[in-house]
């Protein structure tokens, strides 16, 4: 079974992001950039598939500008045997990155295909569904197991207040959520070798996927600053305040 | 305008996050529709006609939709979107699995996760963890919609809707319910708590997690936990508080042991008063501490839950 990944390049976890001065978006110049931890736990899925014997080849497949092929190169150091960058230096929304997926999912006939559940930059927790509902596939979203049982897969699932399993016929979409697996990291040897390793390029209109959005970024500001407030001295003070000053005790 | 609200169920019961999507509904204008789907809930449906603001609701009462599996949810949601120019739901779960794969078959993009109206295409989004606020206008036809419940306030219960069965059945041969496993617990629940009361790291072990307990039990609060102490197996995930679990403003929040990584800071900054008990005095909670208690919180939990 092929196995299909999806990475994104996005700002380094670690970096205190800076809203522009003009407000027309965060500022990236000089940020470090990683892969999206949700997607890093999706390759170390594929690749522990492929270790286990039940994937035969993990494809890794990001769409974004010339230096995401970094991330691509990420994701073959890890255990992906090739790679497909679909360059584009627009925004693009995840309706059309899941546009582009279900073309690469066409193509490529994977038998699963693992996504992060959201990019910790835009937070929209949308592509791997979309995808699912684009390709009419099945989807098991928040994964804290996956389990593949011959033509079926199992997927434990983070819902609110607990864990839920859903059993989905393959080929079928799965969203990593934190406490899947814990991402190896990349060996020295492992990162020369991934060097070597195909990257196909292909471009949005290869596909013949439009990625223009209907919804425009209008302005981006920082959130309002919470004021931190006093030190009280003990117990009977701290009740003595949530009583009568802030009056919600 | 014309909008319809998708229900959240919690074991077949009308959730409480409901009220603040209707709250946000009301907030864009228009006819507001309440869709209850599922299996078994007549007593949902009749909980969301009291929900203020609401002129129907909807019942899709059939075995296809238990445990709202996302594929039957979605096609679902196709079949009656074409009456309406807004589909919303809740940031839960369930509203972040099914909302995108309407979106997606109606060629439309989704606003995630949104904390403010400002008209009817335009809305307010927080992005990068909350560290930023996006404003994004929609020209889609359909506007589809997660609304994070911590934004609005939830609409009384005085209403009288009427309700109508929606008769459309989803196939379904892709996906099938196995089981679940909720945390049962007689505390309120945590997205919906007035007080919620977090430990973390610095609480050393899970057992240690009981010193919150009686506290909670004398103030009905809920009980979260940091990341810092799922990671180190104190406690299980779903009481996670931040960024990558669960986003909370309650009316009073008591963060225990607590540092105050960005991470968590995203979770709850929107509580109305904040309490930090800690021993280190520069831990950056207090930086958005309303009140802050320098020392050892196995002295200061006992006395606190004497004292209440």
């Amino acid at each position: 079974m092929k196995v299909l990944v999806a990475v994104k390049r996005v700002i380094d976890y670690n970096v205190k992001i800076r809203v522009k001065a003009d407000h027309s978006d965060v500022d990236l110049t000089n940020v470090k950039m990683a892969m999206n931890p949700f997607c890093e736990i999706a390759v170390e899925e594929a690749v522990r598939l492929k270790e286990k014997g039940v994937a035969t080849e993990v494809v890794a497949v990001t769409v974004g500008p010339k230096a995401a092929q970094e991330q691509l190169r990420t994701a073959l150091a890890l255990g992906a045997d090739r790679a497909i960058h679909i360059e584009t230096d627009e925004r693009v929304e995840s309706l059309a990155v899941a546009k582009l997926l279900a073309k690469v999912v066409d193509e490529e006939q994977p038998g699963l295909v693992i996504l992060g559940k959201q990019a910790i930059d835009t937070d929209n927790n949308q592509t791997g569904q979309m995808l699912a509902a684009l390709t009419n596939l099945p989807q098991g979203t928040f994964a804290s197991e996956v389990a593949v049982d011959g033509d079926k897969v199992n997927v434990t699932r983070e819902i609110d207040g607990g864990l839920q399993t859903v059993a989905l016929t393959l080929p079928a979409i799965v969203t990593t959520d934190l406490r899947l697996n814990e991402p190896r990291y990349a060996k020295l040897p492992d990162i020369m070798k991934a060097k070597k390793k195909p990257l196909d390029v292909k471009t949005p209109a290869d596909y013949g996927v439009e990625v223009a959005s209907k919804v425009t970024l209008l302005k981006v500001e920082s959130p309002a600053e919470r004021k931190g407030g006093i030190k009280v001295a003990s117990v009977d003070e701290l009740i003595d305040k949530l009583k009568n000053e802030a009056k919600v005790l | 305008m014309s909008i319809l609200v998708l229900a959240d169920l919690h074991e077949g019961q009308l959730a409480g996050a409901t009220a603040h999507v209707v709250a946000a509904a009301q907030a864009i204008g228009g006819d507001i529709d309440v869709l209850v789907a599922g299996e078994g809930v007549q007593a949902a449906a009749d909980a969301a006609a009291k929900l203020d603001g609401v002129s129907k609701v909807r019942v899709a009462d059939n075995a296809a939709y238990a445990h709202q599996l996302a594929e039957p949810m979605g096609a679902l949601l196709v079949e009656l979107a074409g009456d309406y120019t807004h589909v919303l739901a809740s940031a839960s779960t369930t509203g972040k699995n099914v909302l995108p794969r309407l979106a997606a078959l109606k060629d439309v993009s989704q606003l995630s996760d949104v904390i403010g109206v400002e008209s009817a295409d335009t809305f307010l989004r927080p992005i990068y963890a909350g560290n930023a606020i996006a404003t994004v206008k929609s020209d889609d036809a359909l506007k589809v919609i997660t609304i994070r419940t911590t934004g609005f306030d939830a609409v009384g219960t005085s209403g009288s809707a009427t309700t109508e069965a929606v008769d459309f059945v989803a196939d379904n041969a892709q996906s099938s319910f196995v089981k679940q496993e909720l945390a049962q617990s007689d505390r309120p629940e945590l997205g919906g708590a007035k007080v919620v009361i977090s430990g973390g790291r610095g609480m050393g072990n899970g057992e240690n997690f009981k010193l919150l307990d009686g506290i909670a039990d004398k103030l009905g609060a809920a009980i979260g936990a940091s990341r810092a102490a799922v990671d180190a197996g104190f406690v299980p995930n779903d009481m996670q508080v931040g960024q990558t679990g669960k986003i909370v403003a309650p009316e009073l929040y008591i963060a225990v042991g607590i540092s105050g990584a960005i991470q968590h800071l995203a979770g709850m900054k929107d509580s109305k008063v904040i309490v930090a008990i800690n021993k280190d005095e520069e831990a950056p909670i207090f930086q958005v501490a309303d009140y802050g208690l320098v020392g050892d919180l196995f002295e200061i939990l006992p006395e606190l839950e004497s004292k209440l």
